[in-house]
């Protein structure tokens, strides 16, 4: 079909009319034999202006449009009305900008009207051969699967499900709660971790909207954004918690013992146990590779709550959006062979150190040192344990400064007279009270703070352990005993390489899940509909964490409040007697929206983008950027060399 | 003097809103630059950029987002800047001289370094003459 353009050229006032010669340019464009009608008017975003083109549309039957003004930016939007209140398609619009790429920026009347006509001339040959198109729009389904039932996974799945929207909360162990449940108390403010937590814990647990799923790993996610399709694998608890009572029965007869997990290995549990008293869901679970299903329990539980046969299970779940929550780990101490982790029990991280602090901790809060359970007066606390070494993590672990702080203010609170060192690099303390509480630290409870690295750790004849480092202010060597010592050991992230690649989230050089832009769009995947929040983006604290999961949950509210997503239709399509199924293009596709169907390349409109990429790629020249076509491209070029 | 021809692809997130900075703080420069705005530097056919040279152009700029984070469409530019150091190469064995194509990042706030680039590129490009066809 021939096509009958409508080319309208504004003055802008002044601002395009003082420097190119507008009525040059309509005199040189009306003769392009496509064009049937060329006009000029002052302001052409105005409401006679708007006029003008709509006049021109219904009476000269115009099948495209260009408009020669400032930047498509600014009144791409109020021209594509114009044309669509007359039945044009939008898409047979065109903006050429003669002003901040033309007349504005040069002075000589003769050049900028010469150039405004080839910026003219280029987007007819584009318009020429614009399709017109529709938006593309595509089911939502209004569920979320949230992936870690930390603090971050909890956050966020309370937030989706008070919008109304369900939820999927999938967590590893038998319990959520994450790292935070296993805290004495936080920074800055020292509240005690579980009181803050464990009501959050019980409000996800009873909340009508969320579907709590432990013991529980997400094996398979297929789609795409608001039509996922996930697996999930439900090992076996075999112990139903709507009959377990908690009455401690099963676990007295339990002949195995091993260390348990929520105390870092400080106490022990039996294979059928619980891992926290306040654990959700409230009930004991059996620990699959230690039990020798010996049966004792099963025959004392009055409720018949145990089943020793209970297999695993595959559950299928359909959602509209993924939130990955799934937290961090502790760097691995034994790594540090010169701090003695792992050699000597008076060495512990951390996590460790919280589990003595807490009051339900394995010494009800007295600090007692693991070996000989005797009271600990003298400390010394190793920050940047793997943190900020070239040899082990190179980044930052951001929390260790603060965390460490408040291990030595709590550690004077319970043993006034106690002796604390803190090794240090430098103190970063950038947050709201950070500074002040470390201040405070410093000065009210006389901690010994040394900036210095530790070379060596050791325990000496008379079972002390040695500190030997170097205080890199005065240059001294220094040797510090101690009856314990803690590492402030860095953070890596949990994120399993399979359920990254499965979900389609790049991870950094760390293993840190990528987010699409560090500024502008932190919570976002580039798999659109995947979300991520919490330590497993990096690392950060608690703070930080509530606040990056409540963005994600906005983003996914946003998302599946929608009843359709609709999606630019300016992407790219595939011809299918062309394509020779080579897969080029899945290579370079950054979105993963393209996949082999039947031997050929298949696009999937929603999750593509139409960046292009793969059309310069393919080498048969199958695929092409609707609207934005080789043909389109080189045509814009000829008639932009050519120009007058 | 000689004026030169010389077809700009810039890419619509960066290049081309810094050139649509450029006009709002009346920024000049030389008006042998023709911009071509393409969604990203990525999109920018080999084959285009021949064409440009076939059809007239002396010379060819693509503007694209700063590597690594800045493309809007992730790693659009890091494709682009494969490409056309291959085509560059290519272009060599043929006679056409290397420095003719231009590759350059600029975010949407550098009008200046537009400026600057734009400038600089016009000038290298006169001194190179026009393309023996
Ligand atoms: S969008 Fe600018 S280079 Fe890709």
């Amino acid at each position: 079909m021939k096509e009958r353009i409508g080319v309208f050229i504004c003055h802008c006032g002044r601002n395009i009319a003082g420097t190119v010669d507008v009525e040059k340019v309509a005199e040189v464009i009306s003769k392009h034999p496509q064009v049937v009608h060329c006009e000029t008017y002052v302001y052409m975003c105005s409401e006679p202006g708007q006029k003008l083109i709509m006049d021109a549309i219904r009476n000269k039957g115009l099948t495209a449009v260009v408009v020669a003004a400032c930047s498509t930016t600014i009144h791409y939007e109020t021209f594509a009305r114009v044309v669509e209140a007359d039945g044009l398609n939008r898409y047979k619009l065109e903006i050429a900008n003669i002003r901040e790429q033309c007349s504005w920026i040069h002075i000589n009347r003769k050049e900028a009207t010469e150039k405004a006509i080839r910026i003219v001339l280029a987007s007819i040959a584009k318009v020429s051969m614009d399709e017109p198109l529709y938006p593309i729009k595509a089911k939502v389904t209004r569920k979320c699967l949230v992936i870690g039932g930390g603090i971050a996974g909890i956050t966020a799945a309370l937030d989706i499900a008070n919008s109304g929207i369900p939820v999927v909360l999938v967590e590893k162990s038998p319990t959520i709660g994450g790292k935070m449940a296993m805290l004495s108390e936080t920074f800055p403010t020292l509240d005690c971790a579980q009181c803050i937590l464990t009501p959050k814990m019980a409000e996800v647990a009873r909340h009508p909207n969320v579907k709590i799923l432990t013991c529980s790993e997400v094996i398979s996610v297929e789609g795409y954004v608001g039509n996922f399709k996930v697996k999930i694998l439900k090992h076996p608890r075999k112990v139903d918690p709507s009959k377990c009572r908690l009455c401690t029965l099963c676990e007295r007869v339990c002949p195995v013992t091993v260390p348990r997990e929520f105390d870092r290995g400080l106490s022990t549990r039996k294979a059928i146990y619980i891992p926290f008293p306040q654990a959700v869901p409230s009930a004991y679970v059996v620990d699959e590779e230690h039990c020798t299903k010996c049966g004792l329990c099963v025959k004392v539980c009055p409720t018949k709550a145990i089943n020793l046969d209970e297999k695993e299970e595959i559950i299928e779940e359909e959602v509209g959006a993924i939130i990955v929550a799934t937290g961090y780990d502790l760097y691995p101490g034994e790594k540090l062979r010169e701090y003695g982790y792992g050699v000597y029990k008076d060495v512990i991280d951390s996590l460790q150190f919280e589990r003595l602090l807490s009051s339900g901790g394995p010494t009800k809060g007295q600090i007692l040192r693991p070996s000989d359970k005797k009271p600990v007066k003298r400390i010394v606390f190793i920050q940047c344990a793997g943190s900020r070494d070239d040899n082990h993590l190179k980044y930052c672990s951001k929390i260790c400064c603060m965390y460490t702080a408040k291990h030595a203010l709590l550690f004077k609170e319970r043993v006034h007279d106690g002796e604390v060192t803190i090794f240090y690099i430098d103190i970063r303390a950038a947050g709201k009270g950070y500074e002040e509480f470390i201040k405070r630290v410093q000065e009210e409870f006389e901690v010994n703070y040394i900036r210095g690295k530790v070379s060596k750790v050791y325990r000496d004849k008379n079972g002390d352990m040695v500190v030997i480092g170097v205080d890199t202010l005065s240059g001294q060597k220094v040797t510090v005993r101690a009856d314990l010592v803690v590492l402030a050991l860095g953070i890596i992230p949990q994120l399993d390489r399979d359920l990254a690649s499965m979900i389609k989230i790049p991870v950094d050089e760390y293993g840190f899940a990528q987010e699409v832009h560090p500024k502008l769009r932190p919570v976002e995947c580039v798999t659109s509909g995947v979300f991520v929040c919490g330590a497993v983006q990096g690392p950060k604290d608690i703070s930080e964490t509530v606040t990056q999961a409540s963005a994600a949950a906005a983003k996914v509210i946003e998302l599946l409040t929608q009843e359709y997503i609709t999606h630019e239709p300016t992407i790219a399509e595939v011809d299918k007697d062309l394509c020779s199924g080579c897969r080029i293009c899945i290579a370079v596709c950054p979105y993963g929206a393209i996949e082999i169907v039947e031997g050929k390349a298949k696009i999937n409109e929603v999750l593509c983008e139409g960046c292009g990429a793969c059309v310069v790629a393919c080498p048969s020249s199958a695929i092409k950027l609707r609207n934005y076509t080789d043909s389109q491209l080189i045509n814009m070029v000829k008639a932009a060399l050519t120009g007058v | 003097m000689y004026e030169p021809k010389i077809i700009a692809f810039l890419c619509r997130w960066c290049a081309s809103a810094a050139a649509d900075l450029a006009g709002v703080s009346r920024l000049s420069y030389p008006a042998n630059i023709i911009p071509i705005v393409v969604p990203c530097s990525g999109r920018v056919d080999p084959r285009a950029i021949i064409e440009a040279f076939l059809n007239g152009a002396d010379g060819v700029l693509i503007g694209g987002c700063h590597t690594p984070n800045d493309c809007h469409y992730i790693s659009g530019n890091f494709k682009a800047f494969k490409r056309i150091h291959i085509l560059k190469k290519l272009l060599k064995q043929f006679g056409i001289e290397p420095e003719r194509i231009r590759l350059e990042w600029i975010s949407a706030t550098e009008a200046t370094k537009l400026v600057q680039v734009t400038k600089d590129f016009v000038e290298t490009i006169r001194k190179l003459g026009p393309l023996a066809r």
